[in-house]
């Protein structure tokens, strides 16, 4: 590991034909892990990447890394067992919003919990697009999709604020196409020693195109983006003129700049604050709101493996070493001549 | 101790037994099975050789005094072998009038029944739903019945002690243990140094402990109420070293055994559910050998982390129960497709759904084989004793390993909870099980094939220029790409099937112990082995021709059973299940058996069998 690696985006192509549709937001995520991936100085032998099923968890297919393609909704669990079985490795999650909150909400949420430390890349495009076309758990309440018909009636998680829920020590938020940022969040993510969870825009052009035009338009969404940047003011607008401060029952509101309005009169943004302002990030969305994107919460909590390791050396200092022959020896035994 | 005791005060006479059966039988609350695992315990050191079967209901604590909360504890102990817990009771200790009534119609003819008379009030009658005292009216006339005092004399005997009633009346089953350590003549230091380290740092509690077995053994001494005390003299055990085994603590040490043969990190990935939960309990002691466990969120996840471990280079295992499997079977297709080393064990138990957690049963077998969608074929073996589970979980490792391929070890709620002495094995001898992982990366093929056993290469995450991705898809020949090719899915099917059907090269050839052939062989596997072993002797001792064929491996089956089986005129295959060996056995080797099936949560009693055999052999 001293001499620096020399690793390219070519590295981490896999030969496999990429098959999603074309245009899919998902090749702009593959590209941007393409891209952070020979940056971060991790061998290439030691990045997993797990996915479950869906569109996105076609994605270990086509980066050069060992890679699991598991089951629906359980990468979560089969990542912690390559986490556990090898802590050195660089484990990441490839998942979607059918995926990992509605089939695989129950490990999802116990990942976040226990701390596991892997990165998740959560592709939420709110819709099922390899089952071709149903409402999922994160699609707006009155979707007209090939299974609701007459509009969706079915209330939908907010994935960050779920993950808060779930007391996530890190989560954060990108886009799809606004890849700068994207690569900005994953590098943040992998720096991150705990569970990571991203929940990423990601536009389905077959099946729900435009979801998330305010966000992803170049024209639209520096009006509609709110750019978290651990110290600095809620800010957002095209010409940096608006900002969220917070009313006098600890509402927030959208306040201009300017007329006796400064930036000292709003929130700033404290990575580590209490969860409270953490769900009100989450919460905000167009149209009312901007969208925040970037990190949201980032705390610092033992990692389960860590713990795991940590107790398991613990127990081998205080024992000793394991003896097999003690083992099967040490209780009771007695003598037949 | 024993001896020194029975030397003093009058000489009552010692009466001499080859064999002994004892159920102790309480309420919930009153500690039943601890007592009866340290008769065991106790049991085990003065050198007899045993079997025991726990039985106790899936309420913790039901309502106090009900039929429903009774739990029994059953110990035969011989002074040859015992191959199973005994069919009927010779004494019987009723802690209160609902254990009496639950345990009393399996009692042996002219059986000891020992009571604790102050627990039969009217309350304690009518819960247990008695019109007038059984003590009184003569319904036990024609057992031994002693009436003693247990909850007063032992009062008594802790009343310089400075605690609570409710604490003193908890040792009460101390007392009675103690009666029964005297009545056979068992050694008490045993429980004496357990006592200590159990309750370590309670000097109160050491003491009253302490106080009330001591008292229970001197009050059988010196009351005149029992005519005789037995002894059954030591076994006469093949020459090594034992101790007393359950099959959980014998999985777990299996699996440990194996890990540390094959150089590998033991992973389990486990939730807890009856009457699996033991293992993970066992295993998660292990943590100075560098055993993980992971007690995951459900049976689900509980796989597939087992499944990432393997994926990573750990001995992976996950154990459960029916329901379990039923929720894991997903991830075994994954593990079959993605050809990963796995052992799942499946403690059988009641059902179907909830069924009776706590109750055994043997009827997951056609589950384990089949209960998969599409073309999933699995290794299956079984374990037959408590013992015997340390060489199954050891075997059921050495196949999954040099196989890659997950295998299914099938143990029950009989098995795992029950104990037997075991004769430790040398751990040198021990074979060597230890699989290389792949290093080479010159024209490296994830899915390659030993020609041999057709294993793909084990190539773990970490090792340079090996990167490749698995997954549920079908997989290309070699490659181990994506494929939809159509000639190339049914050539990975008959792959899979082969590699799982070129096993029975790796096991042992089908071996009855009796005769070569004959007239009947009874044919069994997993916790039938005692009761069908017992019944079978008894019935050779009595000159029948009769022989006896236990499974080991159930997928594949050995490469000779059907040979065997032609050479004997009958086939009996006794399970506790509707006959699904018998339907596998049918099915492979189209010939008529008599199959004999029982399904009430219970072993077979060995006497079951043997009138089956005998009622086979006299209509011929």
């Amino acid at each position: 590991m001293d001499s620096p690696l020399k690793l390219t985006k070519k590295d981490f192509a896999s030969d496999q034909e990429v098959r999603w549709c074309p245009g899919c937001g998902d090749y702009a995520i593959l590209s941007a892990a393409q891209q952070v991936f020979p940056e971060l100085g991790v061998p290439r032998e030691k990045f997993v990447i797990v996915s479950g099923i869906g569109c996105s968890s076609r994605f270990p297919y086509y980066m050069k890394t060992f890679g699991f393609h598991t089951i629906h909704g359980r990468a979560p669990s089969v990542a912690t067992g390559i986490k556990l079985g090898n802590p050195e490795l660089s484990v990441w999650i490839v998942t979607g919003d059918g995926d990992s909150l509605s089939i695989g909400g129950n490990h999802i949420i116990h990942l976040l919990r226990r701390n596991v430390d892997v990165n998740v890349m959560l592709f939420d495009n709110r819709i099922y697009g390899l089952t071709k076309g149903q409402y999922s758990p994160t699609s707006e309440v009155g979707k007209r999709t090939k299974s609701t018909p007459f509009g969706s009636i079915d209330r939908p998680f907010n994935p960050a604020a779920l993950a808060l829920g779930a007391n996530a020590t890190f989560v954060a938020r990108s886009v799809d196409v606004y890849s700068t940022h994207l690569r900005q969040v994953m590098k943040e993510a992998y720096g991150h020693r705990g569970t990571s969870f991203m929940q990423i825009f990601q536009n389905c052009n077959i099946f729900n195109d435009g979801a998330f035009e305010s966000i992803r338009d170049k024209g639209l969404r520096e009006d509609n983006l709110l750019l978290l940047r651990h110290g600095d003011p809620l800010v957002f607008g095209k010409n940096q003129d608006r900002g969220i401060r917070l009313s006098g029952c600890n509402q927030p509101e959208i306040v201009e700049l300017g007329g006796g309005v400064t930036e000292k009169d709003l929130l700033r943004h404290d990575e580590t604050g209490p969860i409270g302002y953490a769900a009100m990030l989450a919460e905000m969305q167009p149209p009312h709101w901007p969208m925040p994107i970037g990190v949201i919460r980032r705390i610092q909590a033992p990692s389960f493996d860590d713990a795991m390791t940590q107790q398991i050396a613990e127990v081998t200092t205080s024992r000793g070493k394991g003896n097999l022959r003690d083992a099967l020896y040490s209780r009771n035994t007695w003598k037949v001549e | 101790m024993a001896t020194e005791a029975s030397s003093k005060k009058r000489k009552r006479k010692a009466k001499r037994l080859d064999r002994a059966v004892i159920r102790f039988a309480g309420d919930s609350g009153d500690g039943m099975q601890l007592t009866g695992m340290q008769f065991t315990a106790a049991t085990a050191a003065a050198g007899n050789d045993l079997a025991t079967l726990p039985d106790f209901p899936a309420e913790i604590r039901a309502p106090a005094g009900t039929l429903a909360g009774v739990s029994g504890f059953q110990i035969q102990f011989a002074s040859d072998a015992v191959f199973t817990p005994g069919d009927r009771p010779d004494v019987l200790v009723a802690m209160n009038p609902a254990a009496l009534r639950a345990n009393i119609p399996e009692l042996n003819p002219s059986g000891i029944v020992i009571v604790n008379a102050d627990a039969f009030k009217d309350g304690d009658l009518r819960k247990a739903g008695y019109k007038a005292s059984p003590l009184d009216d003569g319904s036990l006339d024609g057992y031994q019945l002693f009436k003693v005092e247990l909850t007063r004399l032992t009062r008594a005997a802790l009343k310089d002690l400075d605690l609570p009633t409710q604490a003193i009346d908890r040792c009460k089953n101390f007392f009675a243990l103690g009666m029964m350590y005297h009545l056979y003549q068992r050694p008490i230091d045993v429980t004496l140094v357990w006592i200590d380290r159990k309750f370590a740092g309670k000097e109160q509690l050491i003491q009253a402990n302490r106080l009330a077995l001591k008292a229970g053994y001197a009050y059988c001494e010196a009351t005149e109420q029992f005519a005789s005390f037995y002894e059954v003299p030591a076994a006469r055990l093949e020459p090594g070293t034992y101790r007393n085994v359950s099959g959980h603590q014998a999985l777990a040490l299996g699996f440990v055994a194996a890990a540390d043969r094959s150089n590998l990190k033991l992973f389990q990935g486990s939730y807890p559910i009856t009457p699996a939960s033991d293992l993970l309990h066992e295993l998660s002691v292990f943590k100075n050998f560098g055993v993980v466990t992971f007690q995951a969120e459900d049976e689900i996840a509980a796989i597939g982390a087992a499944v990432g471990a393997s994926f990573s280079g750990a001995l992976a295992i996950t154990s459960t129960s029916g329901p379990g499997m039923s929720l894991k079977s997903e991830f075994i297709s994954l593990a079959i497709m993605v050809e990963l080393p796995l052992v799942i064990v499946d403690v059988q138990r009641a059902g179907p759904s909830t069924g009776m957690p706590t109750k055994t049963e043997q009827a997951d077998l056609l589950q384990a084989m089949y209960g998969r969608f599409a073309e999933a074929p699995c290794i299956v073996i079984s374990a037959s004793t408590p013992a015997d589970s340390f060489d199954a979980a050891y075997e059921a490792c050495r196949l999954t390993l040099k196989h890659m391929t997950p295998v299914i070890l099938l143990s029950d709620g009989f098995i795992a909870n029950g104990a037997e002495p075991w004769k430790l094995p040398e751990v040198d001898n021990l074979p060597d099980i230890s699989v290389p992982y792949h290093r080479e990366t010159e024209s490296f093929l994830p899915y390659s094939r030993d020609p041999q056993t057709l294993a793909r290469p084990w190539a773990i995450p970490g090792t340079p220029g090996l990167e490749h991705r698995v997954g549920g898809l079908e997989k290309s020949e070699g490659s181990g790409d994506v494929s939809y090719d159509p000639i190339n899915h049914e050539r990975m099917v008959h792959l899979r099937a082969e590699k799982v059907a070129r096993v029975a090269d790796d096991i042992p050839l089908a071996e009855p112990i009796g005769d070569r052939s004959g007239d009947l062989l009874v044919i069994g596997w997993g916790s039938t082995y005692g009761a069908i072993t017992s019944a079978v002797r008894r019935a050779r001792a009595d000159g029948k021709n009769v022989s006896q064929l236990h499974l080991r491996h159930l997928n594949p089956l050995p490469r000779n059973l059907g040979e065997v089986m032609e050479r004997f005129k009958q086939i009996l295959v006794p399970e506790i299940n509707l006959g699904q060996l018998s339907l596998m056995l049918k099915a492979r080797f189209v010939r008529p058996l008599i199959a004999y099936n029982k399904v009430q949560g219970s072993p077979f009693a060995s006497e079951e069998i043997l009138n089956k055999i005998d009622e086979i052999l006299e209509a011929r």
